[in-house]
């Protein structure tokens, strides 16, 4: 059991090297990508919209478009099945996003400069719990949205869970969800730090040790 | 005596006979045949898929109808009608405060010739002018397709037929009177002192090169004659503006005969840019408020060219050097040579004058008199020198060259066309390709409707040698002349941003409506958006004057809402980010109101009501 530990204690103790540490900062600088790239994009098109009603969701929020009706046009729709109106005030994320973007930056530049495996999987752990709940949170969102419908609706419809990712059929409107630009930058992020992980793992600096 | 009867019953027989097989059921003369088209060609040539785009706008005056009706080339189209001079329940023109105010005491006016603006000869696509008879103009934003001015009735104008013909840089809608008066409006002197008395009065309007606002210019004492159609020069032209005229006999009484027994009439030359001067310099006298030029005291603005009788339609070639007159009671049409006419003017070639204004020789400015056909009325001009000339009594169109004055085709027109629009064919640069004939008379052309006859539009295929006739649409009452644009000319907004707009009375979200009371004035501020008029009810008292003021805060494009209230007289249809007025006298009772436009799912629902209480 001690020798596990120890092994562990000095595995998490290792330096890292030149080009791990600059997969970490490339990984931060890509976080930036969320202040300028949705992070989400809902497209709906039906007989009455053939160029369609485009909804982009970024991390700090809401745009339209067709220079911002089209948000107005979906909630404008909405209000017939008694939908909450779609307004940044009721997103919390916009808030909190930007900052949590901000503080992992500033990690993940901590653990280029710190240069240790222990902070490295400091990182990786938080921003994958980050992601994670991100992810939880925009479904939960979804689902109130649609689950939250007025008793008063014009047109009553049961509950339904619009489409997260992918496509779904909702009354006249094809819903097209997908991530955007930015979750796609933040995916890549997962993927450099996994890269950064794995190329520390390998260089085992006790390998060339008992091999000599 | 049975002998007599027997030869003479032979005779009638024999004479019954011979008229039976000397007169054919149909005209044998090909022209005499309607037009008829190769259907695979043509219906290649107008088939726009559903979904497809036209390639043209036509601008078509609507005559009496006092509206423009829009339609699409090559399909024919009818697209859409903007009203101007009359009120126009579709879209609830003449019935807000402001269009009410715009048209005045009138609810119709007589359209006929619609003005594209100009930049250096050629359609730029921001505004479209239209005169009516009584006097008056109007500017059509061609951003919304709405009218925004109806300038006039302009003092000393009488019977504003030839008019709003525009210059080259839209500095000025031209116009002269057709039936000539004593001056100012509103004198009187007895119909035998008609050629001293009666004044004819040619008239700039002012354009704001910037707004397109039109404002008073200055004016000309003309002849008593009739004034008819006009065109300014353009290219080397530019700068003057010429008139056909009849009546130079100065005849009153039964016009079809004592207009008609001169051999020439005028056509008048109008060097506007030295009027613009003189106006300037403050000649003339003010008459009707509005400064005069009398070219008896200012000389060197004004020249009458004699023309072939009775001439309808002036038009100016697209280089500027042709100035093609149609005297509509002959076979000919005739062609001025600009230049001439400087020389001559420039040598004083003239052979007399009228009221002081000196008339050129013919034989000094004429080039050449094409015999086109009978009865030719307006000329259109395609590239490469082509001119296409409307006869009215040949009913066709004939086709001919400017330089060689060579009539190399002919088309049957059915029947009996007026004037002609080809594309972009009176500009600087005319496009060829299509050709519209705008004909008086269509019977028999279309299932029929009874006495009130439709007009007929013939589009015609101009883009080969031979002219070959495509489409027979039937239009609105009362097409004159028309304009052909091309599409990308025009940039068209679908909603009103709100941003521009600053409508005092303008409210944009459903929690600032509502009704605010001043003494007996009632202001309700309205919100209109799918599917509730807010508020739902409106409540005021007996004689109180209340206005109602209606956004519709969409900013969708074809999500218009209307605002019908029963027993009132009131609908008005307001498009997506417009705001409108409707002022009415409160009379006691509960009155419905309701959205006229078909907005939505819910539209029935978009309804409410006006509690007027009685007086107590």
């Amino acid at each position: 059991m001690q020798a596990v530990l120890q092994r562990a204690d000095r595995f998490l103790d290792r330096d890292l090297e030149l080009k791990e540490r600059a997969l970490v900062i490339v990984a931060a600088l890509l976080l930036t990508a969320v202040y300028v790239f949705p992070l989400w994009t809902l497209t709906m098109y039906a007989p009455q919209y053939p160029e369609g009603l485009r909804m982009n969701i970024y991390s700090y929020k809401l745009e339209g478009g067709n220079q911002g009706q089209d948000v107005k046009e979906i909630n404008l729709l909405n209000h017939y099945i008694g939908m909450k109106d779609l307004v940044a005030e009721d997103f919390t994320e916009f808030k909190w996003i930007p900052f949590v973007v901000g503080a992992m930056g500033l990690l993940f530049l901590r653990t280029a400069v710190h240069g240790k495996m222990a902070s490295l999987i400091d990182v990786i752990v938080l921003y994958g719990y980050f992601a994670a709940f991100s992810l939880w949170s925009f479904g939960y969102k979804l689902y109130s949205y649609g689950h939250n419908l007025a008793p008063t609706a014009a047109v009553k419809v049961p509950a339904f869970m619009p489409p997260m990712f992918g496509y779904k059929q909702l009354a006249n409107f094809e819903v097209y969800s997908y991530p955007a630009a930015g979750s796609y930058a933040l995916g890549l992020v997962i993927v450099l730090l996994g890269a950064a992980f794995l190329l520390a793992w390998q260089d085992d600096p006790g390998r060339a040790k008992r091999a000599g | 005596m049975k002998r007599t009867y027997a030869i003479w019953g032979g005779g009638i027989v024999l004479l019954t006979l011979l008229a039976a097989r000397c007169a054919p059921s149909a005209p044998t003369a090909k022209k005499a045949a309607g037009g008829t088209s190769d259907l695979a060609v043509a219906a290649q040539k107008t088939y726009v898929a559903p979904g497809d785009l036209d390639e043209y706008y036509m601008f078509a005056s609507g005559g009496q109808s006092g509206n423009i009706y829009v339609y699409g080339i090559p399909s024919m189209r009818h697209i859409s009608t903007i009203p101007v001079y009359s009120p126009y329940p579709a879209t609830g023109y003449g019935f807000d405060d402001d269009s009410k105010k715009m048209l005045g005491a009138f609810t119709w006016g007589d359209l006929h010739h619609p003005a594209l603006s100009e930049t250096n000869g050629d359609y730029d696509g921001r505004w479209l002018f239209a005169n009516e008879m009584n006097g008056r103009v109007a500017r059509i934003d061609l951003r919304d397709f709405k009218t925004k001015q109806i300038y006039g009735p302009v003092p000393n104008i009488s019977g504003n037929h030839a008019s709003a013909f525009v210059t080259p840089n839209t500095e000025y809608s031209m116009m002269a009177s057709r039936f000539s008066i004593p001056l100012p409006k509103g004198s009187v002197a007895p119909i035998d002192k008609y050629a001293t008395e009666y004044k004819g009065v040619v008239a700039a309007i002012k354009i704001d090169p910037k707004s397109g606002n039109m404002d008073l210019g200055w004016q000309i004492l003309m002849p008593p004659f009739d004034f008819d159609i006009g065109d300014a020069g353009k290219k080397v032209s530019d700068g003057w503006m010429f008139w056909t005229s009849y009546n130079a006999e100065r005849a009153t009484g039964k016009l079809e005969t004592t207009a008609s027994q001169r051999d020439r009439d005028y056509i008048a030359a109008i060097d506007w840019k030295a009027a613009e001067k003189a106006a300037a310099e403050g000649k003339g006298d003010m008459i009707g408020g509005v400064r005069v030029l009398d070219p008896k005291k200012v000389p060197g603005i004004v020249y009458l060219l004699p023309c072939g009788k009775s001439p309808h339609g002036v038009d100016v070639a697209p280089n500027g050097k042709w100035i093609v007159g149609s005297g509509k009671l002959q076979g000919v049409t005739t062609v001025f040579n600009f230049e001439k006419i400087q020389t001559a003017i420039r040598n004083k070639d003239f052979t007399g004058d009228e009221d002081g204004i000196p008339v050129l020789k013919y034989e000094s400015v004429k080039e050449v008199e094409v015999a086109v056909g009978l009865g030719p009325l307006h000329t259109q001009f395609g590239p490469d020198d082509w001119a296409y000339t409307s006869l009215f009594v040949d009913s066709a169109i004939a086709k001919w060259k400017l330089g060689t004055w060579e009539v190399v085709d002919k088309v049957p027109m059915s029947y009996s066309i007026g004037h002609l629009a080809a594309a972009e064919g009176d500009t600087v640069s005319p496009d060829g390709k299509y050709l519209v004939g705008l004909n008086k008379l269509s019977h028999g052309r279309h299932l029929s409707v009874g006495p009130s006859q439709p007009e007929s539009s013939q589009l015609v295929d101009i883009g080969e040698e031979k002219m070959k006739l495509l489409y027979d649409a039937f239009t609105e009452p009362e097409p004159h002349y028309a304009q052909i644009i091309k599409a990308d000319k025009l940039h068209p907004i679908e909603v009103y941003p709100k941003e521009e707009n600053h409508h005092p009375l303008a409210v944009w979200d459903v929690k600032d409506a509502g009704v605010t009371r001043q003494g007996d004035k009632v202001t309700a501020k309205v919100v209109l958006v799918r599917s509730t008029i807010t508020p739902t009810s409106i409540e005021v008292n007996e004689g109180d004057t209340v206005t109602v003021a209606l956004t519709n805060i969409e900013q969708t494009t074809d999500e218009l809402h209307g605002f019908g209230l029963l027993d009132y007289n009131i609908n008005v249809i307001v498009d997506p980010g417009e705001t409108k007025t409707v002022t009415f006298k409160a009379k006691t009772g509960v009155y419905p109101f309701y959205c006229t436009n078909f907005c939505s799912a819910l539209h029935q629902e978009m309804q409410g009501y006006l509690i007027v209480n009685k007086k107590k």
